[in-house]
């Protein structure tokens, strides 16, 4: 009988795997869509001045990205946008849970496509926006309210299907 | 051309892979002779023909064959031709293409080294390694095709990634790959000692070299991988507990575990079931590693949707190959009876107690690379295990290791004595303590509990590690007699466990004495680390092949006399837009000096004033002389006379098999 139990051992590990593989964690709705985003007062990261809060985000849609330099789905998502830096869309980067320091090192050795850098170090404003787990993104309107939220990295297909059309039509 | 060449390749490799494993298997079932005989010719037509695509793919990436998809994503007309030849295995597809050419070429040795093995055995070897060959090819087939051509055809490719464009890449995957893939061995020849019922001495000095041989490779692989992070990361850092390291970390322990047991089977008879167990293990977790780093699953939960059918495809297989071995393993191993007893202080009981902490090691590190997909899967939020938890885990575990290595070496077979053995181990154990103490202070000053242990572990193995080597020599009447006496496989644990020793000394003197200062200096200022003072002289703006980068120049002194000067970069790669730290490193043997440039304080101003990051690193270099030296002791071990001397009387029952079957 003892000889048996690797293959239980083994079938609980791919059990594992296997949920792994089919779960999607994209499905979890966020109650914030359609309502304007939570207040917030964050320091700019590593203490810098840019202070930012509501107003900074209003007048233009914009992308709010919550990252972390600890999150590897971040270092995922970050060549796309760094992409769409490149092509001139404005994206607020939210370092979650983490030091000045490791956030400020990340950006320094992966680049950084942020217009602005604030640093929820304690992660209270995560809290508020209901940050499940880092990276999420989410597209803003002008008016400051929450048009979509994407839990996990930014693929180029999410940005294509989901998030472009939202910024163009918030645009107009 | 080629790339239809190169997939014509492989879909004859699949046939290939087919017969080797069907033929053997109808052979097997009916006693057949010469359908066993078809399973080396099989394995060497399929390492040909994937040595083929293999070749079409590097002749792609030399023409700048842009119309071949996988070349576009990962190629570019400036990269130099050395990454173009590199860049075959930059990326997903490619690196599974050589992948499946390692394993053929494993297959191919194993046919040609086991033309004496008894024929059934070998043909067995042959066809699970066939299997398994056939699951790579399907997947890359299917799912994978580096082939797959690309219309409209792309004016330029997307680059390959900065990252791998360095020396230390080159080398680093394929021989990381050597390992893994040398794994397949081992277990290929588990499931045929199950499948046979066959596990005697024989068995194990045949599968011996082979293991040691995937467990060296793995150790220089990750060795270089190290060596790589250090250089290129420009973090200082050699370790970083990142779930693509553990991937080939984890089946690096259960190795380590599966050559001891392997030396309890082969001289004592015990731990049979225990020794297949581990092999079947050793592979289960470097499939498990590719299927971590390739589908998604743990670089991010949320990653995977992008290419789901690699996922599906890989976790099958592991499913079907592992789970199917593991079953074999339940109905056949209670076969496997051990003979005689084990007494624990003796060196079986030992190497037992070695396996104990290594699998437990093993297991540490899976759960925390697993752990956020656990705490995932039961709806308790998401999680990043960081090296914080790794380091608790796996030092601790370690520590008893290491003075169960010193033990080892002393204690005889079968029975030892504990008195007289702690009797003799009183000499080394006391002159490492009193080193242990004393040398932190020498040379640095200052110590701590933690350091004077570690420094103790380290000694302690340092000295025990050639005792056996003593021994033999001694046991001649001369010097020169007892040294030609001395076998290679005794060369090479010492070599190996001396490797450990210094290994440990090196972890321990950089985490403990390692200085790291972030500095703001302008062109000529100067800034004081550890009695080194770095000088910096400006930045200029340089240009290689594909990147432009910003070139600084530091000077380093030490009591007014020049030492060296060094060239931190960071290089912008225009066609991805990413930019790469190239840290400079003065190396020594005692001490590297390590310069990462960051950032200019102001942007647009790059002769002005910069952020520094200056590393003292006192014996860096022994972390990374201790994985040699292990490589070195496992090439050695893999050589020994007995392995060659195992298999002459099988080669006059082979030769007679062939007259009668001719």
């Amino acid at each position: 009988m003892r000889f048996a139990i690797p293959i239980v051992l083994m079938l609980g590990v791919l059990a594992l795997l296997g949920f792994g593989l089919t779960h999607d964690p994209r499905e979890v709705p966020s109650p914030l869509i359609g309502k304007p985003a939570p207040a917030f007062a964050l320091p700019g990261l590593g203490g810098t001045p840019p202070q930012l809060a509501n107003a900074d985000l209003k007048g233009r849609p914009v992308l709010v990205n919550f990252f972390a330099s600890w999150c590897a789905g971040c270092r995922v998502e970050h060549p796309v946008l760094m992409q769409l830096a490149k092509e001139g869309i404005e994206i607020i980067g939210i370092d979650y849970k983490d030091t000045d320091a490791d956030g400020a090192q990340w950006l320094q050795r992966h680049g950084n496509p942020y217009r602005v850098v604030a640093a929820d170090l304690q992660g209270a404003a995560g809290l508020d926006w209901g940050v499940y787990g880092v990276p999420e993104t989410y597209v803003l309107a002008a008016d400051g309210t929450i048009l979509f939220k994407q839990i996990g990295p930014v693929t180029e297909q999410v940005w294509r299907e989901k998030m472009a059309p939202l910024m163009a039509g918030a645009k107009s | 051309m080629f790339a239809e060449l190169g997939h014509f390749a492989l879909i004859l490799a699949l046939a290939a892979s087919l017969l080797q494993v069907l033929v053997p298997a109808y052979g097997l079932v009916t006693r057949n002779g010469r359908a066993l005989g078809v399973a080396s010719s099989a394995a060497q037509a399929q390492f040909f023909l994937m040595l083929t695509a293999y070749l079409c793919l590097t002749y792609c990436f030399i023409d700048k064959d842009f119309s071949v998809a996988y070349v576009a994503a990962n190629s570019h007309s400036a990269l130099p031709l050395m990454y173009r030849i590199s860049a075959v295995w930059g990326a997903h597809e490619g690196s599974f293409l050589l992948w499946g050419l390692m394993l053929s070429g494993w297959t191919l040795a194993v046919s040609i080294f086991n033309r004496r093995l008894p024929q059934d055995l070998a043909a067995t070897v042959l066809a699970v390694l066939g299997f398994i060959s056939m699951g790579f090819l399907l997947f890359m087939l299917i799912t994978s095709n580096p082939f797959e051509r690309i219309f409209p055809v792309p004016l330029e490719g997307q680059d390959l990634n900065p990252l791998l464009q360095d020396p230390g890449l080159i080398i680093h995957p394929p021989t990381l790959y050597m390992g893994y893939v040398g794994l397949s061995v081992a277990f290929a020849f588990a499931v045929a000692a199950l499948i046979t019922g066959k596990l005697d001495s024989a068995w194990v000095r045949w599968t011996r070299p082979w293991t040691t041989a995937a467990w060296a490779f793995l150790t220089m692989g990750i060795t270089l991988g190290s060596w790589w992070a250090y250089n290129e990361l420009g973090w200082g850092g050699w370790w970083f507990w990142d779930p693509v390291e553990n991937a080939s970390f984890m089946p690096w322990l259960a190795a380590t575990a599966l050559i001891h047991s392997l030396a309890v089977t082969e001289k004592r008879g015990l731990l049979k079931s225990w020794t297949v167990l581990l092999a079947i293990l050793c592979f289960a977790l470097s499939l498990l590693g590719t299927f971590l780093t390739r589908s998604g699953v743990i670089v991010s939960v949320h990653a995977f949707a992008s290419d789901p059918a690699r996922g599906v495809f890989i976790l099958s297989f592991l499913a079907l190959v592992v789970g199917g071995a593991l079953t074999l393993y339940a109905w056949r191993a209670p076969k496997l009876a051990s003979e005689g007893e084990l007494k624990l202080f003796s060196r079986e009981g030992l190497l037992l107690l070695n396996n104990v902490f290594l699998v437990t090691a093993c297991f540490g590190v899976l759960l925390g690379t697993l752990y956020p997909l656990v705490i995932d899967a039961f709806g308790l939020g998401k999680i990043s295990v960081g090296p914080p938890y790794f380091n608790a885990i796996f030092f601790p575990l370690m520590a008893p290791l290491f003075v169960l290595l010193g033990l080892g070496v002393f204690t005889p077979w079968k029975r030892g004595n504990l008195r007289d053995g702690l009797r003799r181990l009183r000499v080394p154990a006391l002159f490492a303590l009193v080193a242990a103490i004393a040398m932190p202070f020498a040379l640095q000053g200052k110590s701590s509990l933690v350091i004077a242990a570690g420094v103790w572990l380290a000694l302690w193995t340092l000295a025990t590690a050639p005792i056996e080597l003593i021994k033999r020599i001694r046991a001649k009447p001369t010097f020169a007699a007892g040294l030609l006496s001395v076998p290679s496989s005794t060369w090479g644990m010492t070599l190996a466990h001396t490797g450990l020793g210094m290994w440990m000394l090196g972890v321990v003197c950089v985490t403990g004495y390692g200085i790291e200062r972030d500095v703001r200096l302008g062109a000529g200022q100067e800034a004081e680390l550890s009695g080194f003072v770095f000088g910096f002289e400006g930045v200029k703006e340089s240009k290689g092949p594909n990147f432009v980068s910003d070139l600084g120049t530091v000077v380093v002194e030490r009591n007014g006399s020049a030492i060296s000067t060094l060239e931190p970069e960071k290089r912008l790669y225009p066609s991805q837009g990413s930019v790469m730290t190239e840290t400079g490193v003065d190396v020594g043997p005692f001490r590297d000096l390590y310069v990462a440039l960051g950032e200019p304080i102001d942007k647009a101003n790059i002769g002005g004033d910069w952020s520094l990051r200056l590393y003292y690193k006192p014996m860096i270099r022994f972390v990374w002389l201790g994985g040699v030296l292990m490589f070195i002791g496992g090439l050695c071990s893999m050589m020994d006379r007995r392995y060659r001397l195992a298999r002459a009387p099988a080669t006059q029952r082979s030769t007679g098999h062939a007259e009668v079957l001719a």
